[in-house]
């Protein structure tokens, strides 16, 4: 039983902790903020001056503002559904004792040890593209036009280097749930005569659902700040067809040097983000409890 | 008392240590080109003339050596003594006063040598703010073989038409030649570099005098029309994301009939090293319109410059001076060959009979830069200075999204109507924002 005095005293001991923490997440916030509502150009700084709310109005009424958020939208489920879905179905199939299995599992993994610009670079250059890639080699082999996939379907190519990074992580969860699930419970289903569709919806599928809620929630945290794949491979186009909210922002920093706009783009993102989670939270957060 | 002193002299000691040390150190900032690789290489005669200069390098791909450097110096950071700037930069930097001016260079610099067009182009009011280590110009690359057999003649100053004729007739897409090849990759310097020249010799411009630009004019219609219809008739496919080194790579494997872009290529393409059309390739002028008597205004040069931030900016000074000397052309010329020479940058090197037996294309090469007047690069009146870009600091940012419109546009992904229109849109707002349209 905690006296009042231990508890005061724990409350002080956990305080330089706390204040640490505290100051490392709102120092930064407070001079992104800070810096939203100036007008300040990296190449002009002597012109620095108040701007009110105009750099949020700015950002917002960017042609490409609305795309940017639909394809951070899109990028952010494509890349969930695949990894969920795949990630299932793969964790299903190392789960089962096969020859070779620790180095097929080590294989299955290793995507997720590639650095972002490095597995980016390799799959424009070396697999994707129209003229020295594998695709093109295998369409041409059956006699079809290479794909220009990153002028062609500029997101859709985005959202499958991304799925490759990050289907290693939904499986190595996943299957770690699949590993403690009850043999015999699934024994005696079998034998009760439940076909496997049927041992799969109502068996395994409730029984990794908590692993597959963590899986969207960390997924979905990383996946709002893509930006290295896009930076490598479609530089954001063509036109903003590849555009997520982070890469416009770091156009603004960047290549405009313009600190206000890009600030407010980040202040922007953080509210939008929230919303995410907010809704998120409700609808998968419950198997959490 | 007497702890405190003692700590006091074994500061001081260990300070004066420092400073004996130190001598002094430039840390210079450049891009990863050829040529700079080589200077980094040829460093020796430098070091061993200056033995308390000690010399710190920083090799960086363009793009983040433009960011680096940027943010370096707009907040007055202090990291580089020299720095690696582009003929963009010179004039925007050194109004900001962040250039330290060089026009006390040593006697024997003969600054008079380099080439009018680049010395203006680094000069502002007369004084040179940075020194050229290799300039370029845009030029008309093409082969000999497929032109011969394909019965077309490039004549020295080709009109676009001529170029149209030619691409037609050289391109065979079952082997794999494509009559012309040019760049397609969005971004201020990739293919906005090219279409801004090219919109330059249709008599073209980015602003009026009022500042409000003319993606809605005739001229630009017509560039961006028949540069579409020249790549998707007769260029190679994934052109949308082919920009200087996808397209050198792809001349040097014979794919490309036609290349046009800046005549430092020219080294590359016809070296035996790594060119497999290294003895068949014809060079000529940057194409105009009929009718327009001007060709695309390109000129670039990488030049070293020195930030006000610099804490040795006299070092500095020698370093610069030592890089883009005639010595230094000499030494290189000594160890690699003249071909190997940074080009375009003083008259004396396209006067010396070496130079022009071991370079084919030197004539061509001095035409263009002769020919690129940045002061005036339209045939239009026009307010802003600069050939393949416009000398203002926010076009890196409205060049690079004009770039996704019209590399969109060559993906196919929007008609070239409704790329001017959202260049035409975008521009104006950024003008807008930046207090130049009113």
């Amino acid at each position: 039983m905690a006296t009042r005095q231990t508890q005061s005293l724990a409350r002080l001991m956990r305080a330089p902790a706390i204040i640490l923490l505290l100051i490392w997440m709102v120092v930064p916030l407070g001079m992104t903020l800070y810096y939203s509502f100036l007008n300040y150009n990296l190449l002009n700084p002597a012109n620095t001056n108040w701007a009110g709310w105009f750099n949020y109005q700015y950002f917002y009424t960017d042609p490409a503002f609305w795309e940017s958020i639909w394809n951070t939208l899109v990028l952010v489920l494509g890349v969930l559904l695949i990894t969920v879905v795949g990630g299932i179905l793969i964790a299903m199939l190392i789960d089962k004792p096969i020859f070779g299995q620790g180095i097929v599992r080590i294989l299955v993994i290793s995507p997720f040890f590639v650095m972002p610009p490095v597995a980016a670079l390799v799959w424009k250059n070396m697999i994707m593209h129209p003229s020295y890639g594998v695709f093109a080699d295998i369409a041409k082999f059956f006699g079809m036009q290479p794909v220009d996939w990153f002028a062609q379907y500029p997101l859709f190519s985005i959202i499958l280097i991304v799925a490759w990074q990050w289907l290693p992580f939904a499986t190595l969860i996943l299957l770690t749930a699949l590993q403690s699930l009850d043999g015999e419970q699934m024994e005696a289903a079998e034998m009760d005569g439940a076909p496997a569709l049927q041992r799969f919806i109502y068996l395994t599928l409730p029984h990794m659902s908590r692993a597959i809620t963590v899986v969207i929630l960390i997924q979905t945290i990383f996946l709002l700040g893509i930006y290295a794949e896009i930076l490598v491979t479609t530089n954001g186009g063509p036109g903003n067809a590849s555009t997520n909210l982070t890469y416009l922002i770091y156009r603004a920093a960047r290549l405009n040097f313009d600190i206000g706009g890009a600030a407010a783009g980040g202040i922007i993102a953080v509210v939008l983000a929230n919303i995410v989670a907010i809704f998120l939270m409700r609808a998968v957060g419950k198997n959490l409890d | 008392m007497s702890f405190a002193k003692r700590a006091l002299m074994g500061a001081s000691a260990l300070t004066a240590i420092g400073f004996a040390a130190q001598a002094e150190t430039l840390t210079i900032a450049t891009v990863n080109n050829g040529d700079m690789i080589v200077m980094q290489s040829m460093t020796q005669s430098f070091t061993d003339a200056n033995p308390d200069i000690e010399l710190e390098w920083v090799q960086l791909e363009e793009n983040i050596l433009r960011e680096r450097v940027t943010t370096d110096i707009a907040t007055q950071g202090g990291q580089y003594d020299v720095l690696t700037i582009g003929t963009y930069e010179v004039p925007i930097w050194a109004a900001q006063d962040w250039l330290v001016p060089l026009s006390d260079l040593p006697d024997d610099y003969d600054t008079d040598d380099l080439l009018p067009a680049v010395r203006g182009a680094l000069s502002v009011d007369d004084t040179l703010y940075a020194v050229p280590f290799y300039a370029e110009s845009a030029m008309v690359m093409y082969r000999t073989d497929l032109a011969e057999a394909a019965g077309v003649t490039i004549p020295d100053s080709p009109t676009w038409t001529d170029i149209k004729t030619a691409a037609e007739a050289m391109t065979d897409k079952d082997a794999e030649v494509y009559g012309i090849c040019l760049r397609g990759k969005p971004g201020w310097g990739e293919n906005m570099a090219f279409l801004t020249a090219m919109s330059n010799s249709y008599g073209g411009r980015w602003f009026d005098m009022d500042w409000n630009p003319q993606f809605d004019s005739e001229e630009w219609k017509a560039a961006l029309t028949d540069y579409l219809d020249l790549m998707t008739n007769y260029g190679p496919p994934g052109a949308s994301s082919n920009g200087f080194n996808e397209n050198l790579s792809l001349f040097q494997q014979g794919k490309c009939g036609m290349w046009i872009d800046a005549t430092v290529a020219a080294s590359f393409v016809t070296n035996p090293d790594d060119s497999t059309v290294a003895d068949s390739v014809g060079f000529a002028q940057f194409p105009n319109k009929d009718g327009v008597d001007n060709h695309g205004n390109w000129l670039w040069a990488w030049s070293l410059a020195i930030p006000t931030s610099s804490d040795a900016p006299d070092a500095a000074k020698k370093f610069v001076a030592w890089a883009t000397s005639k010595a230094y052309t000499n030494e290189v010329a000594e160890a690699k060959g003249w071909r190997s020479v940074p080009p375009g940058t003083r008259t004396s090197l396209y006067e010396n009979p070496e130079y022009q037996e071991a370079a084919p294309f030197a004539a061509m090469t001095l035409t263009a830069i002769d020919g690129a007047d940045t002061q005036k690069s339209s045939v239009q009146d026009i307010p802003y200075t600069g050939g393949q870009f416009v000398a203002i600091p926010e076009f890196q940012g409205i060049g690079t999204a004009v770039g996704q419109q019209f590399s969109a546009a060559l993906a196919g992904q929007m008609s070239a109507d409704d790329a001017l229109a959202g260049a035409q849109a975008n521009v104006t707002r950024e003008m807008t924002r930046s207090g130049y349209i009113k």
